[in-house]
Protein backbone atom coordinates (compact mmCIF):
# COMPACT_ATOMS: atom_id res chain seq x y z
CA UNK A 1 0.00 0.00 0.00
CA UNK A 2 1.28 3.16 -0.74
CA UNK A 3 1.44 6.40 1.86
CA UNK A 4 -1.34 7.92 0.10
CA UNK A 5 -3.76 5.22 0.22
CA UNK A 6 -2.99 4.78 3.72
CA UNK A 7 -3.53 8.37 4.64
CA UNK A 8 -7.01 7.95 2.30
CA UNK A 9 -8.38 4.88 4.75
CA UNK A 10 -7.15 6.43 7.81
CA UNK A 11 -9.10 9.82 7.08
CA UNK A 12 -12.32 7.32 6.19
CA UNK A 13 -12.07 5.39 9.62
CA UNK A 14 -11.69 8.74 11.29
CA UNK A 15 -15.06 10.10 9.22
CA UNK A 16 -16.52 6.85 9.49
CA UNK A 17 -15.87 7.02 13.89
CA UNK A 18 -16.90 10.59 13.84
CA UNK A 19 -20.30 9.82 12.38
CA UNK A 20 -20.94 6.97 14.51
CA UNK A 21 -20.26 9.02 17.77
CA UNK A 22 -22.56 11.66 16.12
CA UNK A 23 -25.16 8.98 16.26
CA UNK A 24 -24.71 8.23 19.67
CA UNK A 25 -24.75 11.21 21.11
CA UNK A 26 -28.03 11.79 19.21
CA UNK A 27 -29.16 7.73 20.75
CA UNK A 28 -28.06 10.07 23.97
CA UNK A 29 -30.46 13.04 23.74
CA UNK A 30 -33.40 10.70 23.14
CA UNK A 31 -33.15 8.19 26.16
CA UNK A 32 -31.90 10.72 28.85
CA UNK A 33 -34.77 11.92 31.25
CA UNK A 34 -34.26 15.34 31.68
CA UNK A 35 -32.61 18.54 30.29
CA UNK A 36 -29.07 18.39 32.25
CA UNK A 37 -28.30 14.87 31.39
CA UNK A 38 -29.04 15.19 27.81
CA UNK A 39 -26.45 18.16 27.65
CA UNK A 40 -24.07 15.38 28.62
CA UNK A 41 -24.78 13.43 25.68
CA UNK A 42 -24.62 16.08 23.21
CA UNK A 43 -21.00 17.09 24.46
CA UNK A 44 -19.82 13.45 22.62
CA UNK A 45 -21.28 15.45 19.70
CA UNK A 46 -19.26 18.57 20.43
CA UNK A 47 -16.35 16.74 21.20
CA UNK A 48 -15.61 13.05 20.00
CA UNK A 49 -17.82 13.65 16.50
CA UNK A 50 -16.82 17.17 15.51
CA UNK A 51 -13.50 16.05 16.28
CA UNK A 52 -12.79 13.21 14.06
CA UNK A 53 -14.71 13.93 11.24
CA UNK A 54 -12.34 17.34 11.43
CA UNK A 55 -9.80 15.06 11.84
CA UNK A 56 -10.62 13.14 9.11
CA UNK A 57 -10.70 16.04 6.91
CA UNK A 58 -7.59 17.54 7.74
CA UNK A 59 -6.03 14.00 6.72
CA UNK A 60 -7.83 14.49 3.99
CA UNK A 61 -6.33 18.16 3.30
CA UNK A 62 -2.79 16.92 4.06
CA UNK A 63 -0.05 20.08 4.89
CA UNK A 64 -2.26 22.93 3.53
CA UNK A 65 -3.80 25.86 4.53
CA UNK A 66 -7.03 23.96 4.57
CA UNK A 67 -5.63 21.77 7.30
CA UNK A 68 -4.82 25.00 8.93
CA UNK A 69 -8.32 26.43 8.98
CA UNK A 70 -10.13 23.33 9.77
CA UNK A 71 -7.57 23.18 13.26
CA UNK A 72 -8.36 26.52 14.21
CA UNK A 73 -12.78 25.91 13.53
CA UNK A 74 -12.34 22.84 15.70
CA UNK A 75 -10.41 24.70 18.40
CA UNK A 76 -12.65 27.91 18.19
CA UNK A 77 -15.94 25.40 18.50
CA UNK A 78 -13.94 23.70 21.61
CA UNK A 79 -13.70 27.12 23.58
CA UNK A 80 -17.69 28.57 22.37
CA UNK A 81 -19.47 24.97 22.73
CA UNK A 82 -18.29 24.55 26.33
CA UNK A 83 -19.76 27.69 27.25
CA UNK A 84 -22.89 27.86 25.24
CA UNK A 85 -23.62 25.01 27.17
CA UNK A 86 -22.67 26.84 29.97
CA UNK A 87 -24.93 29.35 29.35
CA UNK A 88 -27.83 26.97 28.98
CA UNK A 89 -27.03 25.25 31.68
CA UNK A 90 -27.23 28.03 34.30
CA UNK A 91 -29.98 29.98 32.54
CA UNK A 92 -31.93 26.21 33.31
CA UNK A 93 -30.39 26.16 36.68
CA UNK A 94 -31.69 29.81 37.83
CA UNK A 95 -35.12 29.84 36.39
CA UNK A 96 -35.76 27.44 38.55
CA UNK A 97 -35.32 23.94 36.69
CA UNK A 98 -34.30 20.99 39.32
CA UNK A 99 -31.84 18.33 37.95
CA UNK A 100 -33.39 14.83 38.31
CA UNK A 101 -30.76 12.62 40.52
CA UNK A 102 -30.28 9.46 41.82
CA UNK A 103 -29.73 6.05 40.42
CA UNK A 104 -31.18 5.84 36.89
CA UNK A 105 -32.56 9.64 37.33
CA UNK A 106 -35.50 8.53 38.63
CA UNK A 107 -36.09 10.85 41.91
CA UNK A 108 -37.06 14.11 41.83
CA UNK A 109 -34.87 15.98 43.69
CA UNK A 110 -35.04 18.83 46.86
CA UNK B 1 3.56 46.17 26.07
CA UNK B 2 4.30 42.31 26.33
CA UNK B 3 0.70 41.98 25.73
CA UNK B 4 0.37 44.86 23.21
CA UNK B 5 3.58 42.77 21.12
CA UNK B 6 1.73 39.23 21.68
CA UNK B 7 -1.61 40.68 20.41
CA UNK B 8 -0.06 41.97 17.21
CA UNK B 9 1.83 38.86 16.48
CA UNK B 10 -0.76 36.81 17.05
CA UNK B 11 -2.95 38.74 14.38
CA UNK B 12 -1.03 38.79 12.52
CA UNK B 13 -0.50 35.36 11.90
CA UNK B 14 -4.70 34.51 11.80
CA UNK B 15 -4.17 37.19 8.93
CA UNK B 16 -1.78 35.39 7.35
CA UNK B 17 -3.05 31.84 7.77
CA UNK B 18 -6.64 32.61 6.99
CA UNK B 19 -6.01 34.88 3.55
CA UNK B 20 -2.93 33.01 2.48
CA UNK B 21 -2.15 35.37 0.09
CA UNK B 22 1.82 36.97 0.29
CA UNK B 23 1.75 40.01 -2.03
CA UNK B 24 2.98 42.74 -1.22
CA UNK B 25 -0.20 44.47 -1.07
CA UNK B 26 -2.09 42.20 0.96
CA UNK B 27 0.45 41.83 3.37
CA UNK B 28 0.69 45.77 4.03
CA UNK B 29 -3.40 45.62 4.25
CA UNK B 30 -2.81 43.08 7.31
CA UNK B 31 -0.42 45.17 8.94
CA UNK B 32 -2.73 48.12 8.63
CA UNK B 33 -5.31 45.94 10.03
CA UNK B 34 -3.54 44.38 12.82
CA UNK B 35 -1.79 48.05 13.60
CA UNK B 36 -5.86 49.71 13.37
CA UNK B 37 -7.10 46.86 15.72
CA UNK B 38 -3.98 47.16 18.75
CA UNK B 39 -5.05 51.11 18.36
CA UNK B 40 -8.11 50.81 19.32
CA UNK B 41 -7.92 47.86 21.65
CA UNK B 42 -5.53 49.95 23.65
CA UNK B 43 -8.10 52.71 23.15
CA UNK B 44 -10.54 50.47 24.80
CA UNK B 45 -7.79 49.77 27.49
CA UNK B 46 -8.87 45.67 27.07
CA UNK B 47 -5.36 44.85 26.63
CA UNK B 48 -4.08 42.88 29.47
CA UNK B 49 -4.09 39.20 31.22
CA UNK B 50 -7.56 38.54 29.70
CA UNK B 51 -7.49 40.15 26.41
CA UNK B 52 -3.84 38.71 25.30
CA UNK B 53 -3.04 36.02 27.96
CA UNK B 54 0.70 35.02 26.68
CA UNK B 55 0.95 34.04 30.35
CA UNK B 56 -0.83 30.48 29.47
CA UNK B 57 -0.25 30.36 26.23
CA UNK B 58 3.15 28.36 26.39
CA UNK B 59 2.13 26.06 29.38
CA UNK B 60 -1.07 25.00 27.30
CA UNK B 61 1.29 22.70 25.25
CA UNK B 62 1.23 20.79 28.42
CA UNK B 63 -2.40 21.22 29.46
CA UNK B 64 -4.01 20.12 26.50
CA UNK B 65 -2.52 16.83 25.58
CA UNK B 66 -3.71 16.11 28.98
CA UNK B 67 -7.24 17.39 28.30
CA UNK B 68 -7.42 15.40 25.17
CA UNK B 69 -7.01 12.61 26.70
CA UNK B 70 -9.11 12.94 29.65
CA UNK B 71 -12.31 13.96 26.86
CA UNK B 72 -11.31 10.62 25.21
CA UNK B 73 -11.96 8.64 28.45
CA UNK B 74 -15.07 10.05 29.39
CA UNK B 75 -16.14 10.06 25.83
CA UNK B 76 -15.87 6.10 25.94
CA UNK B 77 -17.51 6.48 29.65
CA UNK B 78 -20.58 8.02 28.54
CA UNK B 79 -20.53 6.49 25.16
CA UNK B 80 -20.62 3.08 27.08
CA UNK B 81 -23.74 4.52 29.59
CA UNK B 82 -25.68 4.98 26.40
CA UNK B 83 -25.68 2.49 25.06
CA UNK B 84 -26.28 0.21 28.12
CA UNK B 85 -29.98 -1.12 27.91
CA UNK B 86 -30.60 -0.03 31.63
CA UNK B 87 -28.78 3.31 31.45
CA UNK B 88 -26.51 3.21 34.55
CA UNK B 89 -26.68 6.92 35.33
CA UNK B 90 -27.05 8.64 38.99
CA UNK B 91 -27.19 12.43 38.40
CA UNK B 92 -26.22 14.69 41.02
CA UNK B 93 -25.23 18.43 41.75
CA UNK B 94 -21.81 18.41 43.16
CA UNK B 95 -19.45 21.42 44.33
CA UNK B 96 -15.89 21.37 43.76
CA UNK B 97 -13.03 23.86 44.47
CA UNK B 98 -11.56 25.78 42.10
CA UNK B 99 -8.25 27.06 43.79
CA UNK B 100 -7.25 29.05 40.68
CA UNK B 101 -6.18 32.80 41.38
CA UNK B 102 -8.01 34.70 38.12
CA UNK B 103 -11.38 35.04 36.60
CA UNK B 104 -9.22 33.67 33.27
CA UNK B 105 -8.26 30.50 35.77
CA UNK B 106 -11.83 29.88 36.63
CA UNK B 107 -13.00 30.06 33.11
CA UNK B 108 -10.61 27.89 32.05
CA UNK B 109 -11.35 25.12 34.71
CA UNK B 110 -15.22 25.96 34.44
CA UNK B 111 -14.80 25.33 30.28
CA UNK B 112 -12.51 22.15 30.97
CA UNK B 113 -15.24 20.49 33.09
CA UNK B 114 -18.19 21.41 30.53
CA UNK B 115 -16.10 19.88 27.99
CA UNK B 116 -15.39 16.67 29.26
CA UNK B 117 -18.48 14.50 29.09
CA UNK B 118 -20.43 13.58 31.50
CA UNK B 119 -19.49 16.92 33.62
CA UNK B 120 -20.63 20.14 33.33
CA UNK B 121 -20.09 23.45 35.19
CA UNK B 122 -23.82 25.00 36.20
CA UNK B 123 -22.68 27.55 38.37
CA UNK B 124 -19.21 29.14 39.00
CA UNK B 125 -19.20 31.72 41.69
CA UNK B 126 -16.24 32.45 44.16
CA UNK B 127 -13.87 30.19 44.84
CA UNK B 128 -16.55 26.80 43.96
CA UNK B 129 -18.18 25.71 40.75
CA UNK B 130 -21.58 23.78 40.91
CA UNK B 131 -21.31 20.80 38.63
CA UNK B 132 -23.94 18.71 37.49
CA UNK B 133 -22.25 15.13 37.41
CA UNK B 134 -24.19 12.41 35.10
CA UNK B 135 -22.09 8.88 36.39
CA UNK B 136 -20.45 7.89 40.11
CA UNK B 137 -17.23 8.09 37.73
CA UNK B 138 -17.80 11.28 36.83
CA UNK B 139 -17.85 12.93 39.84
CA UNK B 140 -15.52 10.75 41.61
CA UNK B 141 -13.23 11.49 38.65
CA UNK B 142 -13.39 15.76 39.11
CA UNK B 143 -13.44 15.32 42.89
CA UNK B 144 -9.75 13.72 42.79
CA UNK B 145 -9.27 17.46 42.32
CA UNK B 146 -6.58 16.77 39.41
CA UNK B 147 -7.64 18.77 36.83
CA UNK B 148 -7.90 21.98 39.34
CA UNK B 149 -4.54 21.53 40.15
CA UNK B 150 -3.25 21.42 36.59
CA UNK B 151 -5.20 24.39 35.39
CA UNK B 152 -3.50 26.30 38.92
CA UNK B 153 -0.41 25.29 37.42
CA UNK B 154 -1.34 25.99 34.01
CA UNK B 155 -2.17 29.98 35.13
CA UNK B 156 1.24 29.93 36.96
CA UNK B 157 0.71 32.58 39.96
CA UNK B 158 2.19 32.02 43.14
Amino acid sequence: MSGDAILDLMSWVALAAGSVFCIIGAVGLIRMPDFYSRIHAGGIIDTMGAGLVLFGLVLHAGLTLVAVKLILLFLFSLIAGPTAVHALAKAAFHSGMKPLTGPGGKDRSN
Amino acid sequence: MKYICSLGVVLMGTWLLWSGHFEPLLISLGVLSVALVVALTHRMDVIDHEGAPVDVSFRLFSYLPWLAWQVIIANLQVVRVILSPSLPINPRMIDVRATQKRELGHVIYANSITMTPGTVSVEVGGNTISVHALTDEAAEGLETGEMDRRVTRLEGIR
